[in-house]
């Protein structure tokens, strides 16, 4: 039970060290693979085991419960996708110029060390070490976003350090106070920050100082969510990098960032009453969803325009966690996961879309599913499922959210909500027609898809697929994952 | 050590610790401003050394001693050598609001940093903890000369005041938060000023410059 816990923060961390070893090559790429691979497998070890209980490892350092383990089939699975593309995306890299054997080895040591954080700040037990994991993140990604070296990337990663470093420290100065909140409740200094010993003393915090620290937790965990007001790293940052890192950080950093909200949201809900998160992130979320919503329906590239629609799904899942109940909590949860894996598809594609016309501009790619079948469908299905169609998984989690948000007399904020997601449904369709129907012009590249970026955009399509026909057993976690932070009925 | 030396020294700490920001809204000549930073963080380390003495708490006087290390010496060096010899590279360009303005908003602040931290001195209101208001002075003024200034150096030197800030915050209302997480934070925000020094480093080779005013090439 203990190598559950450990195993996805250590079997990346080991590919890491093997990958500065040996260097970008085949086997250390495919080590990479088998270690995101190892947190998918331990994310179902613990599902099978955890119920609805808490385990712990190392002392209480770790611990996992079903918000946990959906967050590690999270990371696992796109990031599976993800190191399994990359062996193809940045051999293709070399063979073209666009990075050199040091950027490949440090692309090859920094992806494992980005996935272990992540998996840290799912599972840590101590707020402060969960922050020190997402912080980790961003140090991590930095020199992965401005990969390419170009100006561009230059201007992204400085942006994105500078405005990520700046929030999430608000949330070290909430994490701080919250600390200082635990002490005066009566909690020893060694464990004052753990979840557990947190939520046991949460109705004895003081409620002003807690106030202060939720306050400064929301803008900053909110900052690394892509949620407003330090939203404006996210267009750059997630346009600028390589493909398969644009998935990981779309598909999986930006919802980790979010569940660190989640495990505060249900200390501070005890603390003050739902009322003061539930309105802060209603505000922030509504405000996300319509600053989304305009920047796609200007948006001319089609990288930026996915980075948009990923702020636009934060925006929704903020609406939806302010609404709190178990069936808002569990939709959340089961579009994250929607999410992650759709934007793999269609970051994966648009890599390989860029790669051909050395463009990212939606005027200029046109006939792709004419062109190609594989990377034009997955783009599409991709598209599909962030559209909410059915039968894909979208299509039920919104459907859950909005009748969530209706139940909790939330009707206004609901239809606010549906306003701009159909505003941003309207901007991808047409520009996503405009990218994947008509003819192919016949001067037009070819679009070419390596075998392993092929192999991962197969799997996603048939795991979109499933998971919009057959949830099954993972609704089950999710209304678990939800009650576990307190979701009410 | 008395009661009475001991919250003299506190108070000496986070008045230089406040000053020191203030001096660095004053100056535009970068490599003084990153020497302003050295002293900054020499001032936020007396704090737990203080308070560790007074307390006898060895861990955190060790703690102290890291953070005289960290933040007094190894990364302003690391910034200092990120600074730039070139003539046009050793001065803050002409800044968006003047010094005038800039020191009276810096005043604004710290009443604003009075007004905020009063339910914290109201839970304990122990002589460190009555010191806070300095620490989030200083918080409030980094971040307002991130906003304000222009070269890429200003801006990490306004991060890691933001970060003395919060770590003053910590040692003064809980004496310093556990180790664990004080290590893993102190690793981050060095990795973080590493990642920063490089990333001015290939700025300017890129740009010829490090004014961020040259960063706008990414819009919609």
């Amino acid at each position: 039970m203990n190598s559950f816990l450990l195993t996805p923060v250590l079997a990346p961390l080991a590919a890491a060290v093997f990958a500065a070893l040996l260097g970008w090559r085949r086997l250390s790429a495919f080590v990479t693979v088998l270690a995101a691979l190892s947190v998918l497998v331990s994310a179902a070890g613990l599902g099978f085991n955890v119920g609805s209980r808490e385990l712990f490892s190392v002392g209480h350092l770790l611990r996992a419960d079903a918000l946990t383990v959906t967050m590690l089939i999270v990371i696992g699975t796109v990031g599976t996708l993800a190191t399994w593309a990359s062996v193809g995306y940045i051999n293709a890299e070399l063979v073209h110029g666009h990075t050199d054997h040091n950027g490949a080895n440090l692309y090859g040591v920094l992806v494992p060390i980005f996935l272990s954080a992540m998996s840290l700040a799912v599972l840590a037990n101590n707020i402060g070490v969960m922050w020190v994991a997402i912080e980790a993140t961003t140090v991590a990604t930095a020199f992965l976003v401005g990969h390419r070296r170009t100006r561009a990337a230059l201007e992204a990663t400085w942006k994105y350090v500078i405005i990520c470093s700046v929030g999430i420290a608000l949330a070290f100065l909430g994490t701080v106070l919250l600390y200082f909140a635990s002490l005066h409740a009566g909690a020893s200094s060694a464990n004052a920050l753990d979840i557990d010993v947190l939520l046991a003393h949460a109705s004895t915090l003081d409620p002003a100082v807690t106030h202060l620290a939720a306050g400064l937790l929301l803008l900053g965990y909110g900052a690394k969510a892509g949620l407003v007001p330090f939203h404006t790293w996210l267009a750059d940052a997630h346009s600028q990098s390589p493909a398969p890192v644009s998935a990981l950080m779309s598909g999986v950093l930006l919802s980790v960032a979010f569940s660190a909200l989640l495990r505060v949201k249900s200390v501070v809900d005890l603390a003050l009453g739902t009322g003061f998160l539930r309105a802060g992130l209603l505000i922030v979320g509504l405000l996300t969803l319509l600053i989304a919503a305009s920047m796609l329906v200007v948006q001319t590239d089609f990288k930026r325009m996915l980075a948009y629609s990923s702020m636009e799904n934060m925006g929704l899942v903020a609406v939806a966690a302010a609404s709190g109940t178990r069936l808002a909590v569990a939709a959340l949860l089961l579009h994250v996961l929607a999410h992650g894996i759709a934007k793999t598809l269609v970051f994966l594609a648009s890599g390989q879309l860029q790669a051909a016309h050395d463009s990212t501009v939606i005027g200029e790619v046109t006939g792709v599913l004419a062109r190609s079948r594989l990377v034009g469908g997955a783009f599409a299905v991709g598209l599909a499922v962030l559209l909410g169609l059915p039968p894909f998984a979208m299509f039920a989690s919104e459907l859950s959210i909005s009748r969530a948000l209706a139940n909790a007399h939330l009707e206004w904020a609901l239809g606010a909500a549906l306003l701009f997601v159909a505003i941003a449904f309207a901007a991808l369709v047409r520009n996503g027609s405009k990218m994947l129907l008509g003819p192919a012009d016949p001067g037009a590249p070819a679009i070419t898809a390596p075998r392993s970026v092929a192999g991962a955009l197969v799997i996603g399509i048939i795991l979109s697929v499933v998971l919009g026909l057959a949830a099954g057993p993972l609704t089950e976690l999710f209304h678990t994952a939800a009650t576990k932070i307190g979701a009410g009925p | 050590m008395t009661q009475a030396t001991y919250t003299g020294v506190l108070d000496l700490a986070a008045g230089a610790f406040l000053l020191a920001a203030v001096l660095v809204v004053w100056r535009r000549e970068l490599r003084a401003i990153v020497r302003l930073l050295a002293w900054q963080g020499l001032a936020l380390a007396i704090i737990p050394l203080t308070v560790g003495i007074y307390q006898g708490d060895t861990a955190l006087v060790t703690v102290g001693v890291v953070v005289l290390l960290l933040r007094a010496v190894a990364l302003p060096l690391l910034l200092a050598r990120a600074a730039g010899t070139e003539d046009h590279e050793r001065r803050e360009s002409t800044p968006l609001v003047n010094t005038t303005t800039s020191l009276l908003i810096t005043a604004a602040l710290t009443v604003l940093a009075y007004a905020v931290t009063r339910p914290i001195i109201a839970l304990d209101p122990s002589p460190a903890t009555r010191a806070v208001p300095a620490a989030f002075a200083v918080i409030l003024i980094a971040v307002f000369i991130m906003v304000s200034r222009r070269r890429a150096l200003s801006q990490a030197v306004g991060f890691m005041m933001l970060d003395n800030g919060i770590a003053a915050t910590a040692f003064l209302i809980t004496s310093g938060v556990p180790l664990i997480v004080e290590l893993g934070a102190s690793l981050d925000v060095l990795f973080a000023v590493l990642v920063l020094g490089l990333l001015t480093g290939h700025m300017r080779r890129e740009f010829g410059g490090t004014d961020l005013d040259q960063l706008r090439e990414l819009r919609d």
